[in-house]
């Protein structure tokens, strides 16, 4: 579904991503670990095209995407749910998730606007409350489901359980499986690597720029480089 | 009430409708952008010369004044493509000086394809003053209120129900996240300097039958626009309407009670006052950073 061919980004002049390959097939969920500053969201910036590429291809579907401007790319269905949430603090829950649907006909969002509603109830609750007033969980809950809203065929995840408590980051792998299971094509970053490399059926290492190390999410897990400096063992 | 006061009062308020008005183009466009679009008077100016100027080619005001606001949207969509948007990402100060410059360049412009003579509108609906309590209203002044608050309203509904109103504020509040959800930031920003245009030169044509318009109108309404704006909070439309008024009423006030000749220099005071004692405005949202 997804390929990334020798893809490469800088900030100004100082390259953050420097020749990354890597593939995503349709149905899969497909981990990135990687230490702080390693480029994992940079990756995904580029993938979302709001960062620009310096060299290499992005293909989506066989189609060459990589000049593609954001909004054609969520059009297509690669819709990403940002780092630090990123919600749009002073409006209301439902607006932001009715901004999540900005591309989609009226009936198709209130649909889908149901379907967010049903998988996070506490949503519905706070639905007229400024976003920047929920907590973090709920905030994170929100960014999803803004992000569900575009109907996503490939979900880019960039570290959805970041700064929440154990209960919660529970709560948001259970979402992502079940998302999973509803056949959304996922690739996830997550700092909490264990939980990233289980979930996954294959995953990559991101350190400095490059993929160092991919195979299946259980290959990694018992990968002794990755337990050493990813898993703490 | 006296009817000295309330003769201040209906002036003051039709003032500050206008003042509104420059000052909701001024919050639009910093909202949108973080711009403050010191060119915003300008669009005042075009708004009631090229009405002027359509009206003395024979064109009935029902298609001028179109014609003008259309013709001011054109330059502010210009002003966002060739001189802010090449700019992106340049400090706040480079880009207030580009917007003082496109000003200086398009009162030029004025005086090359105008000139710089007074002119004076037709009121929409004569001139025969109505009296209320003692005071005296220019019809004109009801076209002013009744058009400003049509546009509020207006205003309202649009950042209020409409999703395209809530995505510009989305990206305001948030460029990457708005980018994200699918909302082309360009067009936005397009939509901001069009639509805060509009706002100016409709401003200018409603009050260009009571204060004359020139080619340099815009130097002293966008000073009084942009201390409206910081008066009831830049960024906040409820603050741009809050502010015009107040600052309308109260030149207003000073002009009767006290002496004309301090008229202007009010608007610098209630700018400095804001700045010093409430540096978000009297409605602006508390502990956003400042220009
Ligand atoms: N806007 C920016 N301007 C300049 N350099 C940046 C910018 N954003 C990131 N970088 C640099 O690019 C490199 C990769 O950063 P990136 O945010 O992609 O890392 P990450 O893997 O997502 O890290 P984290 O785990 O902290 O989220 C880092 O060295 C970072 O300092
Ligand atoms: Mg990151």
């Amino acid at each position: 579904m997804l390929e990334v061919e020798g893809l490469a980004c800088r900030y100004g002049r100082i390259p953050a991503l420097k020749g990354i390959d890597l593939r995503v097939a349709q149905g899969e969920l497909v981990s990135l670990v990687g230490a702080n500053g390693a480029g994992k969201t940079t990756l995904l910036r580029a993938l979302s095209g709001v960062l620009p590429t310096w060299a290499g291809q992005v293909r989506f579907e066989g189609a060459d995407i990589t000049a593609l401007a954001p909004e054609r790319r969520v059009r297509l269905g690669i819709v990403q749910v940002p780092e630090g949430r990123q919600v749009f603090g002073p409006l209301t829950v439902e607006d932001n998730l009715r901004l999540g649907g900005y591309l989609r006909r009226r009936a198709e969002a209130g649909r889908a606007l149901e379907r967010v509603y049903a998988m996070f109830p506490v949503l519905r609750g706070k639905r007229s409350e400024p976003a920047g007033t929920l907590s973090g969980g709920q905030q994170q809950m929100l960014a999803i489901g803004r992000g569900l809203m575009a109907a996503p065929r490939l979900l880019l995840l960039d570290e959805p359980s970041m700064g929440l408590a154990p209960r919660l980051v529970e709560e948001i792998f259970a979402c992502v499986r079940s998302l999973k299971a509803e056949a959304t094509t996922i690739f996830l970053v997550d700092q909490n690597a264990r939980a990233a490399l289980a979930i996954a059926d294959r995953a990559y290492v991101l350190e400095t720029g490059r993929v160092v190390l991919e195979g299946s999410g259980h290959d990694l897990l018992s990968n002794d480089q990755v337990r050493e400096a990813y898993l703490g063992l | 009430m006296s009817a000295q006061f309330v003769q201040f009062l209906l002036t003051g308020l039709t003032v500050g409708a206008i003042y509104a008005l420059v000052a909701l183009g001024f919050s639009i466009i910093y909202n949108a952008s973080q711009v403050i679009n010191f060119a915003q008077g300008e669009f005042v100016m075009i708004g009631g010369m090229a009405t002027v100027w359509f009206a003395a080619a024979g064109v009935p005001y029902a298609a001028a004044i179109p014609l003008a606001v259309a013709a001011a949207a054109a330059v502010g969509l210009a002003l966002e493509k060739f001189a802010v948007e090449p700019a992106r990402g340049a400090s706040v100060v480079t880009l207030i000086i580009i917007t003082i410059g496109a000003s200086i360049f398009l009162r030029g412009l004025a005086t090359l394809i105008w000139d710089k003579q007074l002119h004076v509108l037709k009121p929409f609906s004569g001139d025969t003053p109505i009296v209320l309590g003692g005071a005296t209203l220019l019809p004109q002044s009801l076209w002013v209120l009744g058009v400003s608050l049509a546009i509020v309203l207006a205003l309202a509904w649009f950042f209020g129900r409409t999703l395209l109103g809530k995505a510009m504020l989305a990206t305001s509040n948030n460029r990457l996240a708005a980018q994200l959800a699918g909302i082309r930031v360009r067009h936005v920003l397009a939509l901001a300097f069009a639509l805060s245009a509009a706002l100016g030169a409709i401003a200018g044509i409603l009050i260009a039958p009571i204060a004359f318009t020139s080619y340099d109108v815009g130097v002293m309404l966008g000073l009084k626009g942009f201390a409206a704006a910081i008066l009831g909070g830049m960024g906040s439309g409820a603050g741009a309407v809050v502010g015009g008024i107040v600052l309308g009423i109260a030149e207003t006030m000073s002009a009767g009670y006290i002496s004309s000749a301090y008229k202007d220099a009010i608007a610098l005071l209630a700018m400095l006052a804001v700045l010093f004692f409430l540096p978000s405005g009297l409605l602006g949202r508390r502990g956003t950073e400042r220009v």
